[in-house]
């Protein structure tokens, strides 16, 4: 792959050096620090990890796009993936330059203020993956002077970040069996974290630890327990060695206790509870894993014996209210939790989306499924539907309003179910689902909640629903996208749109803001189109 | 210059790069190696739940989203090759995706096209004898009114659903289902991913600020604008916070056509119209 290193002009670097400086953020070009991840709130110019940093808030403390001027936004560059299907990456940018990656494991390097390539990449894969759910990517981690990114033939691989050259790749596992990298990592002190996806070919799923100079494994957390394991009796006979729980959302890291938070997606075969009677341990689970060794210090588990493929796998937020050390998470199961995050007990679930799956709670406050909710042969109406009151598209936890808000999903689907043998490599479902054929649209909103309460504060309605991700700003701001095509900057205290902007293609990915030479971006993916939009 | 060439070789690379990890190279050469195997018939069900029954329906007998499979007679074509190419290939132009390119269900091997290409031949049975399209055709155009709103053919009206391919891609059941209760569910779009129609045919009522009122149906709207068909087929065009005030049901502008006012034999008959075009 042929590419040319950044270039700027001397004079160019004289001006920029002083805003900089004034941001507080260091000029250093692609060196990334455990040391800078850790610390990324002091430099919020860039945006370091998935989800900004390691808290998983998705908040940019930058502010100068604010309510009051958000209405003057324009586009300032589009980049073009030149590729189809969803494009569902969140950039990183570090020192004026955005790392993305797109569809069909591509990837690039722009000039964060043009718009202009630096470098681009494409991975070569076999034509017989198994991704599931379209040939996504989600993104890069960046640690010292490498990218990592995890690719759709389940490879994890270091890129040269000043070149777009390939320093390693290795494989996790073997493709054929049904497995796919789509997430984006987390790199945390020297270790590049992944979680593998294929929850719908019977696979058993797994994080890896990779050493990120070398690209040598350093641990892996199976995510069903093997035999004379805790938690190995959750499975039927030998259901767990195709159980599925794959972990495809980037998780936090909570470097107070050298922890990783991590959420873990459905049992398989997602709609046939029969093949796998048990509560399938650590599907749909919170996992507090030890970053060093991947040693599993406390779980929490959302949905129990789930029978709707309603992976947990959303981003576990780290919020600290009222003293306490929390994790916000709104679930694809419909329920918002709070739960202690020094030792993983729930504090409260609150429905935040219609849900008819449960009308009840277990000793502990855990919402538990109602007789009659399980799918049936011949098709049973339950609300949420398969894809959940929320997916996989980021929250974002504003600390100045301390309001959370996820893109909620308004569906019911009818669940139907008949057993399937089991074939290495093939979906593996029991299943099919339908939308009910009520005469019910489908909706969506952006809902804001207070964790504390579970109470939704405001709702900002999409005409369909929406796959877009959430970014909340300090100039007082949230940022949304829809499935008609629309940016959109809501007023983070009332849900009021102060500014939209039609990018003419569906949204599937998550917004980020940065700052260069002192002028403050927000930038998403629509469409093959990546936009960045700045005040004029 | 440098640039400008190293950029072009760049593009190059991507188009390379990009047909190495293109559609599925699957072919459909020679006859279905399964063909009447029962147990490649029973995984090509497994398939079929996964891929197929959110638009064909359990059992093949399609609905309201997509065709009913159990007719031997397919729109696009009915041998084995046809199959797995619009399996494989979707078709253009319809709500039938390319293999694997949707959120819904994964991608098929080519073995596993075979094998639900296997279940939809048990499953298939002689069509049910439908109506007189020739009288359902005066009966369209003519009497029953359908053609006010509904265009087949280049001829006919346009505040409804253009119906020249609906009689091969609905069920019966679901056509006449949506002539006697048309607001049950109006012709929607599927997953936002596969719509089929950007619209949804939504009845639609807007007053503007000088005192104008339209009523129609929506053509396409989103949380900030607004575009419409009145009653008289005028287009027209709102930003939704300039209006005074709009209103959208779910309640279709067509009439529910009940036994009094269409026989049974009349909407066979036009149902055996639609058939009949659509095989055309």
């Amino acid at each position: 792959m042929k590419s040319v290193s950044a270039k700027r002009t001397l004079s160019e670097i004289i001006l920029a050096f002083p805003i900089f400086c004034l941001i507080g953020g260091p000029m250093t070009h692609a060196q990334v620090s455990y040391e800078r991840i850790r610390n990324a709130e002091k430099e919020p110019q860039n945006w370091l990890t998935y989800s900004g940093n390691y808290n998983g808030q998705r908040f940019s403390a930058l502010d100068q796009i604010n309510t009051s001027n958000v209405k003057n936004l324009v586009p300032k560059w589009v980049f073009q993936s030149a590729a189809l299907g969803k494009w569902e990456t969140t950039p990183l940018v570090v020192d004026g330059i955005l790392y993305g990656t797109a569809q069909d494991d591509r990837a690039f390097a722009l000039d964060a203020r043009t718009g202009r390539p630096i470098w681009e990449y494409q991975y070569t894969f076999p034509s017989d993956i198994r991704p599931c759910c379209g040939r996504v990517n989600r993104g890069f981690a960046i640690l010292g002077d490498k990218l990592f990114f995890a690719t759709l033939d389940a490879h994890v691989v270091a890129l040269d970040a000043k070149t777009g050259a390939v320093i390693w790749n290795v494989a996790a596992i073997d493709y054929r069996k049904g497995y796919s990298f789509t997430m984006a990592p987390l790199a945390v002190k020297n270790l590049i974290i992944v979680g593998v996806s294929g929850g719908e070919y019977g696979t058993r799923g797994f994080l890896d630890a990779y050493e990120a100079t070398t690209g040598e494994r350093k641990w892996r957390f199976y995510t069903t327990p093997g035999p004379g394991e805790p938690g190995h009796e959750t499975w039927e006979g030998d259901s767990w060695k195709i159980g599925g729980a794959p972990a495809w959302i980037t998780g936090v890291f909570d470097p107070a206790t050298n922890q990783l938070f991590w959420t873990t997606g459905n049992p398989a075969p997602s709609n046939r509870g029969a093949q796998r009677v048990g509560d399938n341990l650590y599907s749909n689970c919170l996992l507090a894993l030890d970053v060093e060794i991947g040693k599993l210090n406390w779980y929490f588990q959302y949905t129990k014996h789930d029978e709707h493929d309603w992976d947990s796998t959303q981003v576990p937020v780290m919020v600290d209210l009222e003293g306490k050390k929390l994790i916000a998470h709104a679930n694809r199961n419909g329920f918002f939790y709070l739960i202690d995050r020094t030792n993983g007990k729930l504090i409260s679930a609150s429905p935040f989306a219609h849900v008819t799956w449960s009308n009840a709670k277990d000793a502990e406050g855990r919402p538990v499924a109602s007789q009659g909710s399980s799918p049936t042969l011949e098709g049973n109406r339950v609300c949420p539907g398969a894809a959940g009151s929320t997916n996989w598209m980021s929250p974002t936890f504003d600390p100045q309003t301390k309001l959370f808000y996820v893109t909620s999903r308004e569906q019911c689907d009818v669940f139907s179910t008949a057993p399937q043998e089991f074939e290495e490599g093939h979906a593996y479902y029991g299943s099919a689902y339908f939308p009910s054929d009520e005469a019910l649209p489908y909706w969506g909103a952006l809902r804001a909640i207070d964790p504390l309460t579970g109470k939704q504060k405001w709702e900002w309605k999409h005409v369909t629903p929406s796959w877009s991700g959430n970014l909340s700003t300090a100039g007082g701001l949230v940022f949304t996208g829809d499935s008609e095509g629309n940016f959109i900057a809501l007023d983070a205290a009332s849900g009021k749109a102060l500014w939209h902007f039609q990018m003419g293609g569906a949204v599937a990915a998550a917004p980020m803001s940065f700052a260069v030479d002192g002028k403050q971006y927000v930038t998403i993916a629509a469409g093959s189109s990546m936009f960045t939009f700045g005040l004029p | 210059m440098r640039r400008k060439s190293l950029r072009q070789n760049i593009l190059i690379f991507g188009i390379l790069a990009a047909s190495l990890v293109g559609p599925k190279p699957a072919t459909a050469q020679g006859k279905n190696p399964y063909a009447r195997d029962a147990k490649a018939a029973k995984l090509g069900e497994s398939q079929f739940r996964i891929n197929c029954a959110f638009c064909h329906g359990l059992g093949a007998q399609g609905g309201g989203r997509g065709p009913d499979l159990t007719r031997a007679q397919k729109k696009h074509g009915s041998t084995d090759e046809d199959l797995f190419l619009t399996i494989n290939a979707g078709v253009p132009g319809t709500a039938m995706p390319a293999n694997g390119t949707t959120g819904q269900g994964v991608g098929m091997t080519a073995e596993e096209i075979w094998q639900v290409i296997t279940y939809i031949r048990s499953v298939e049975k002689k069509a049910a004898p439908v109506g007189d399209a020739q009288r359902g055709d005066t009966l369209f155009h003519g009497g029953a009114g359908c053609a006010t709103c509904h265009m087949v053919n280049g001829k006919g009206g346009r505040i409804g659903p253009e119906l020249t391919s609906i009689g091969s891609a609905r069920s019966v059941d679901s056509l006449i289902e949506s002539v006697r209760n048309p607001s049950r569910r109006l012709a929607w779009g599927l997953i936002e991913s596969t719509k089929e129609f950007p619209q949804e045919y939504l009845s639609v009522t807007v007053a503007t600020v000088s005192g104008e009122k339209f009523s129609g149906v929506v053509l396409n709207e989103d949380n900030f604008s607004l575009q419409m068909m009145d009653r008289r087929e005028q287009i027209h065009l709102f930003e939704k916070d300039k209006l005074k005030s709009y209103e959208i049901s779910r309640e279709s502008l067509m009439p529910a056509y009940d036994t009094k006012t269409l026989t049974d034999q009349d909407l066979q008959d036009i149902v055996g119209y639609l058939v009949g075009v659509s095989s055309k």
